[in-house]
Order: C-alpha cells, then sequence, then structure tokens
C-alpha cells in the first residue's frame, strides 16, 4: 500500500509557512497581529496536498470511556440514542477474544477511505470525498437511497429517519438523508482538531491523533513512522483514513 | 362564433398585458390595493448586495455558497446562509421561520413556495459565537452591528 507522504512542494510550503509567521506576527516591535495560525484562508479551498487522517492507539482506549462519542454527539447534534434507527457517527466497540479472553476497546467511525465504496456507489453524486481526503454526504443532493451505507464495510453512515429541529448552525441535517462523521469539518476548516480527539485528550487518554498524513513532520506521520499501525479490512484495498494501533 | 373568437384574443393579450406589468414592477414595491408581506429589518447595517439583487438571485447565491462551501471546503461568510439567519432571525421568535412574520417565512408564504431549507439548517443564529474559519482576508460579510430600530420594510 503506498501512502502519498513524499511531497515536492513541502519545503516551499515550509518556507512560506514560516515566512507567513514572520509576516504576521511582527507588524512592529512588539506589536502582535492575531490570528495567524491559520494554514488556509477562508477563500482558498481545501488542498490535495492534505489528507486528514486519524491514528486510534486502542492500548490508550479507556475501557467503559464513552468522552469521544459523548463529544461527538454534542458537537453534532445527534440524539445520542443508540436504537437501530439512531444516528451514530462514533460508536465504541468492544471485542473479546473468545479463545484467549483478550478484550480490546476501540472507537469505530467513518474510516474517511482514499477509494471510498460509499462514494463508489452513490448515484447522485452526493456522497463524495473532499479534495483534502474527508468523505461527506452532500444533502442538498441525497436522495436518501441508502446503497452507501450498504457498500460501506465499517457500519460507519447512518440514515435519519424523523424530522429534526434544534439542529446546530454549523451542522446542518435533516430527515431523509445518510450522514457520517465528517471529521468535524467545520472544526478542521478553523484549524481545530475533531470534537472526539480533543475531548479523548482532554480525558486523559490521548489514544487519538489527528492530522496530515502528507505531512511527514506532522503528529500523525511521526507517530505512524514509528509504531506498527493496520488498516481495518486493510484487504479491501480501500487505504483508509483512520488507522489503528494495539489491533 | 367570431365574437368568441375576439374576445378570448382579448382576453389572452389583456392576461400578457398584466402579466408583463407584474414582471416590470420592481419586486415588492407597494401596489394599491395588495397587501405585501412585511418584513422585519435585519440587525445589519445593509444588505450583503443591493436589496433588488437580493430579491431576484438570492437563491441563486445560496446555492453558489452552498457548493462552494460544501464541496470545495470554501468558507467564505458574503453569501453564507448560516450569516443571513444570523442577521434577520426575528427579535421576538429568535428565528427566521419559525411564525408567519419571520423574515423567510413572510415572503415565502406570501409567494407560495415551499421551503425545505430549514428541514436541515438551524433558523436560529448559534447561541453561543463561533470563530469564523480563518479570520485574515475573505471575510466580506458586513458587521452585523445592532442599530436598534427594527423597522418594517414598506
Amino acid at each position: 500500500m503506498s501512502r502519498a507522504t513524499d511531497n515536492p512542494n513541502s519545503e516551499r510550503r515550509d518556507f512560506l509557512k514560516a515566512g507567513a509567521m514572520a509576516a504576521g506576527l511582527t507588524v512592529g516591535p512588539g506589536v502582535l497581529l492575531y490570528g495567524v495560525a491559520y494554514s488556509r484562508a477562508p477563500e482558498e479551498p481545501a488542498s490535495p496536498d492534505k489528507r486528514w487522517g486519524m491514528l486510534i492507539d486502542t492500548t490508550k482506549c479507556g475501557d467503559g470511556c464513552n468522552e469521544c462519542v459523548t463529544a461527538c454527539n454534542t458537537e453534532n447534534g445527534l440524539s445520542g440514542k443508540t436504537g437501530p434507527q439512531d444516528s451514530q457517527w462514533i460508536r465504541k466497540v468492544h471485542i473479546r477474544d473468545l479463545q484467549t479472553g483478550f478484550e480490546l476497546n476501540l472507537p469505530m467511525l467513518c474510516q474517511h477511505c482514499e477509494n471510498p465504496p460509499c462514494v463508489d456507489v452513490c448515484p447522485t453524486g452526493a456522497s463524495m470525498k473532499r479534495a483534502d481526503g474527508i468523505v461527506l454526504v452532500d444533502r442538498h443532493t441525497c436522495i436518501g437511497c441508502r446503497y452507501c451505507m450498504m457498500a460501506c464495510p465499517y457500519k460507519a453512515r447512518s440514515f435519519v429517519h424523523e424530522p429534526l429541529t434544534d439542529q446546530n448552525p454549523e451542522v446542518p441535517r435533516g430527515m431523509g438523508c445518510v450522514e457520517s462523521c465528517t471529521f468535524c469539518v467545520q472544526r478542521v476548516d478553523r484549524d481545530e482538531t475533531p470534537a472526539c480527539v480533543e475531548a479523548c485528550n482532554a480525558a486523559g487518554h490521548k489514544a487519538m491523533y489527528f492530522g496530515d498524513l502528507k505531512d511527514p513532520e506532522s503528529e500523525i506521520s511521526q507517530a505512524l513512522k514509528i509504531a506498527r499501525s493496520t488498516e481495518i479490512r486493510a484487504d479491501l484495498g480501500l487505504n483508509t483514513g483512520v488507522r489503528y494501533q494495539g489491533i | 362564433m367570431a365574437s368568441f373568437r375576439i374576445l378570448g384574443v382579448w382576453l389572452r393579450s389583456a392576461a400578457l398585458v398584466t402579466g408583463m406589468a407584474c414582471l416590470a414592477t420592481p419586486a415588492m414595491q407597494a401596489v394599491a390595493g395588495v397587501d405585501l408581506p412585511k418584513l422585519e429589518r435585519g440587525k445589519g447595517e445593509q444588505c450583503v448586495e443591493d436589496v433588488d439583487t437580493i430579491r431576484r438571485l438570492h437563491p441563486a447565491l445560496l446555492k453558489h455558497q452552498r457548493d462552494d462551501t460544501l464541496r470545495r471546503g470554501i468558507r467564505t461568510t458574503r453569501h453564507s446562509l448560516k450569516k443571513c439567519v444570523e442577521c434577520h432571525a426575528s427579535e421576538q421568535t429568535g428565528s427566521v421561520a419559525a411564525s408567519k412574520q419571520d423574515f423567510c417565512v413572510a415572503c415565502h408564504s406570501y409567494a407560495a413556495v415551499k421551503l425545505d431549507c430549514w428541514d436541515c439548517h438551524a433558523t436560529k443564529p448559534a447561541r453561543k459565537p463561533v470563530r469564523q474559519a480563518g479570520a485574515l482576508g475573505g471575510a466580506s460579510h458586513p458587521t452585523p452591528l445592532w442599530h436598534g430600530a427594527s423597522g418594517v420594510i414598506k
């Protein structure tokens, strides 16, 4: 599996980044201009030079801890119910090896594949992958056929069965559409990490890393470099953006 | 028979003239004897485009913005629905679509155009303000300054 970590423009980008930091931070002696840390201006589209990904260290994932799920529900306005017709964008999975008794916890969410089957099967083009690798549903064109839900090997997508009210203004959702984890795209676009990662760190587990897989200097790339990580269902050749350690 | 035909032609041309007159009338201008929707003024000092452009083209502007934002990740706020809501949410209901007098519904119920934006999008502004993506440059939305008077556009 080839992972595109080599980027011919990375040096140039680093130079530009350093320049922008210098220009932004020092307007004059002792004068600081705030709001410099943004990697992307609002009018600039998501770049294919980035690929957002996540690394989940299952050895640090707390047994019984549900912080990531709760944070996701709060951020995205999900009810938190776990019935067959309720939306779950991230769920905790508990696995036990029946022979050895070895137990494992992990959060399961949209794996943001490089070759997403949900995008392949979508008849309207609503299921889509953004240039920076985030897989999304365009609810404006989703007809609710749920082919993508059947195609997803990770059971990551949910369908909204009932009318919704009081949505989060940043996360529009409604009846008749399929939805799934967006890597909190609204937060990522303002240089924040997804709500689940923030909550995991706040709870002290630090089991989730989020970052740019194409930037060799990013925390996630460094972590991937030094320890073995696995894709779930790597045999499908989807090149998932979410990888796991300790499974 | 001939008189019927003449009457038919006359009626058709009358309908055409009336139709053209309606199109030619600048939108929302007071027409004698017709009740027009009464809209609350937004909180900002002025709209992002001049009023005639917005009245005629707001669906196209919003549609363009939604594709740019969702599919390409462009987060400018000039034509964003969220910013429309922030500015035009009613003082009474806090929403743009909760009652018949609220900004979006007032006009759309008058024109009998069904809105499905609000099946998914929030009709109320965020309870606490959220930092906008990329604060430097490009954010060309006029600052929504509260100027007190919540007048009614005639």
